[in-house]
C-alpha cells in the first residue's frame, strides 16, 4: 500500500446515485491490486468532509494501467467525489485489505457470485479473474428497480446472470437470495463449490442462514465506517466466533474486508 | 541543522523532535511502518493497554463531524502481556522513545500494569490515561476528580520506574485543578486533552450513530478548546506538557507551543494524510524561520510572555 496521486480519466452517472470513476495510476497497478480490495480516497482538500471513503476496486486495465471505482452518492463525502472532473488529481490509499481468496476453487467447480446494490461493482474484477482460469459462473444480482440497475451488460459477458429487483421491474421480484433456488442448491452440492457476496448486511446474513449448514464453502466482503483503513485505529470491525478468534473482533479494514462466510457475526 | 532545532526535553527524556503519535491513532506502529521508517518520530505513544485483554465497543464506533470525527473504540487491545512480548521488542527496533498509555478499571489493575509496563525494555515513559470517555468503569470517573485522580497517579507513581505523564480529559470544570492534583501526585507532566465527548445521531434510526451512544470528539474542530486548556495550565504547574487535540501542520504545532507545549502528539490527521507526521517534521524548520525563531523548544509558553 501507499499513498497515491492518480490522474482522474473520467467520471460518470450510471443511474441516478451510481456513479463511475476511472483514473490512471502506473503506481497503484505495479503494486497488483487484487480483486475485493479497496482504496481509501481523499474526497476533499478541506476539514469536511474530513475522513476518506473507501471503495472497492470495481476493475483494473493492467495495460491502460487504469483503475475503475464505482460508488453510490450517498453522504457529503461522495458527494463530493462526484464534482470530480476529467484532470483533477486523486488521493488514494491503497491497495487496502485482502482480497477474494480464489487459490482452493478447483476445476470442474461451481462459482456462485452474490451482489446486492453498490456491493456489485467488487465482483467484477473477480469474475474477470475467474474467467481466466475457465471457471463457470452463476451470477446472481439485486436491485431495487429496474432503473436501479448498472453493470448488467458487463456481467452477462463473463457469466450467465440471474437478476433481481425490490418491485419486480427488471427479473424476478425479491432479493438476491430468492434468486438461489432449489436447482441451484443442488448444483452447488453435488460439484462442490464456492460463493463469493457483496452487498447489504441484511442480505449477507440470509446468505449466512442459506448455507451455513451446507458444506459450500464462501466468503463475504463487509463494509463500515473506517478511521485509518488500514488498521491502526479499531474503529471497523467485525464480531467473529470466539471459536474461531478468541480476539473476539476482527479488523474489517486490514483483516479482511473478505471473511468465510462461517467466521463473522452479522 | 534542522536536527538540533527541533530537539525538545520532556524532563530528563530528550526527543530529537516533538512529534509523536497521539495514543489510539497509530496501534502499537505496525501500520505505519509500513509506509515509512518510525525512527524519524520524536516517541510513539502507543494504544491504551489494560491489564487483560478488551475486546472493546460494540460497532459502529465512528462517527464523522465537522471537521473532526467521533470515536467509540472502547479501549480494544491485546492486554499487557502481549504488548510487552510481541508488541514492544518489535518497536524498540525504531530507537525512538516508546510512551506506553496505561488505561484500567480498579487503581490496583493501573499499578500492575504500570509496574509492569515501566519495567520492559525500551519503555521511556508512562502515559496514565484518567480520561477515556468511552468505557464504563474507570477510565474518565479518574479524571474528573482531582482527589480520586491525585490518589492514583501517586499509587501508579509509586509503581513506575519511569516517568509518568498524566493524560487529562477535557470533560471537567476546572482542569486547573486536575493539572495542579496530579503534579502534587507527584506525575512527570501532562498530556493534554484526551477527546471532548459528543453525540450524532442518525436521522433514519432516529437512534444515536456510535452503538455506545457517546463518543469522544477529536480532530480540528477541537483545537481552540486544547489550545485554551493547555495555555490555562502551562503557568499553574511546573512539568512539561505533551499538546494534543486537532494538529494537522506545522504551524499548528508552534501554536501548541505558544500555548505552553514541551512537545505534541497528533492523532486524527493521521487518517486524513498517512504522512502528516514525517511532513510536519520536514516543515518546521520553514515554519520556525518564519517566526524567527532558532530553536523551537524556545517557542513553549512564548505566548504568556508577550501579555
Amino acid at each position: 500500500m501507499d499513498q497515491i496521486t492518480a490522474r482522474i480519466i473520467t467520471n460518470e452517472k450510471l443511474t441516478e446515485e451510481i456513479y463511475q470513476l476511472v483514473f490512471y495510476s502506473p503506481e497503484l497497478i505495479e503494486q497488483k491490486p487484487v480483486p475485493g480490495q479497496f482504496l481509501h480516497v481523499r474526497v476533499s482538500e478541506h476539514l469536511e468532509p474530513l475522513l476518506r471513503r473507501p471503495i472497492s476496486i470495481h476493475d483494473i486495465d493492467h495495460h491502460l494501467m487504469q483503475c475503475t471505482l464505482i460508488y453510490r452518492v450517498g453522504g457529503k463525502g461522495t458527494q463530493f467525489l462526484r464534482e470530480k472532473r476529467e484532470g483533477d488529481s486523486l488521493d488514494i490509499l491503497g491497495p487496502l485489505g485482502n482480497g477474494f481468496p480464489m487459490e482452493e476453487i478447483n476445476e470442474g467447480e461451481q462459482v456462485v457470485l452474490l451482489g446486492g446494490g453498490v456491493g456489485i461493482p467488487p465482483l467484477y474484477y473477480l469474475a474477470k479473474e475467474l474467467v481466466k482460469k475457465e471457471i463457470p459462473l452463476t451470477i446472481l444480482l439485486g436491485y431495487n428497480s429496474k432503473e436501479h440497475s448498472f453493470l448488467i451488460k458487463k456481467f452477462s459477458q463473463v457469466g450467465e446472470v440471474n437478476i433481481a429487483t425490490m418491485d419486480g421491474t427488471e427479473g424476478i421480484k425479491g432479493t438476491v437470495v430468492d434468486l438461489i433456488t432449489d436447482y441451484l442448491n443442488e448444483k452447488l452440492l453435488q460439484t462442490g463449490s464456492t460463493f463469493y457476496a457483496c452487498g447489504p448486511t441484511p442480505m449477507l446474513k440470509a446468505i449466512q442462514n442459506e448455507w451455513l449448514d451446507t458444506p459450500i464453502n464462501g466468503y463475504l466482503s463487509l463494509e463500515e465506517r473506517m478511521g485509518c483503513g488500514i488498521g491502526a485505529c479499531y474503529g471497523c470491525v467485525i464480531k467473529v466466533d470466539t471459536m474461531i478468534d478468541p480476539k473476539g473482533y476482527k479488523k474489517i479494514c486490514q483483516e479482511g474486508p473478505v471473511f468465510s462466510f462461517r467466521e463473522v457475526l452479522l | 541543522m534542522s536536527g538540533n532545532r527541533l530537539k525538545v526535553q520532556l524532563g530528563n527524556l530528550e526527543l530529537q523532535n516533538p512529534i509523536m503519535p497521539a495514543s489510539g491513532c497509530f496501534g502499537f506502529g505496525r501500520e505505519y511502518s509500513q509506509l515509512y521508517d518510525l525512527s524519524q518520530l520524536g516517541a510513539v505513544i502507543v494504544k491504551a493497554t489494560t491489564l487483560e485483554s478488551r475486546l472493546g465497543n460494540n460497532t459502529p464506533r465512528l462517527a464523522e463531524t465537522p471537521a473532526g470525527m467521533l470515536n467509540s473504540i472502547g479501549l480494544q487491545n491485546p492486554g499487557v502481556n502481549a504488548v510487552i512480548e510481541e508488541e514492544l521488542p518489535w518497536l524498540e527496533q525504531f530507537h525512538v522513545p516508546i510512551i506506553v498509555n496505561v488505561a484500567g478499571t480498579m487503581t490496583e489493575d493501573y499499578v500492575e500494569v504500570a509496574e509492569r509496563i515501566s519495567k520492559a525494555k525500551g519503555v521511556s515513559m508512562i502515559e496514565l490515561n484518567i480520561s477515556c470517555p468511552n468505557v464504563k468503569c474507570g477510565g474518565i470517573t479518574f479524571g474528573t476528580d482531582p482527589q480520586t485522580a491525585y490518589d492514583l497517579t501517586k499509587a501508579v507513581k509509586e509503581a513506575s520506574q519511569v516517568p509518568v505523564f498524566v493524560k487529562l480529559s477535557p470533560n471537567v470544570t476546572d482542569i486547573v485543578a486536575m493539572a495542579k492534583a496530579v503534579e502534587e501526585a507527584g506525575a512527570d507532566g501532562l498530556s493534554m486533552i484526551n477527546t471532548l465527548i459528543g453525540m450524532r445521531f442518525d436521522l433514519k434510526t432516529k437512534k444515536p450513530i456510535l452503538a455506545n451512544q457517546v463518543g469522544g470528539l477529536s480532530g480540528p474542530a477541537i483545537k481552540p478548546v486544547a489550545l485554551r486548556m493547555i495555555y490555562e495550565v502551562y503557568k499553574q504547574v511546573s512539568i512539561p506538557i505533551i499538546g494534543m487535540g486537532g494538529i494537522s501542520s506545522a504551524e499548528d504545532v508552534a501554536e501548541f507551543f505558544l500555548a505552553g507545549a514541551s512537545a505534541v502528539a497528533i492523532g486524527t490527521a493521521n487518517f486524513v494524510d498517512p504522512y502528516v507526521m514525517p511532513k510536519i517534521i520536514n516543515d518546521l524548520p520553514r515554519v520556525l524561520n518564519q517566526m524567527g525563531v532558532e530553536k523551537i523548544a524556545d517557542l513553549t509558553g512564548e505566548g504568556w510572555n508577550l501579555i
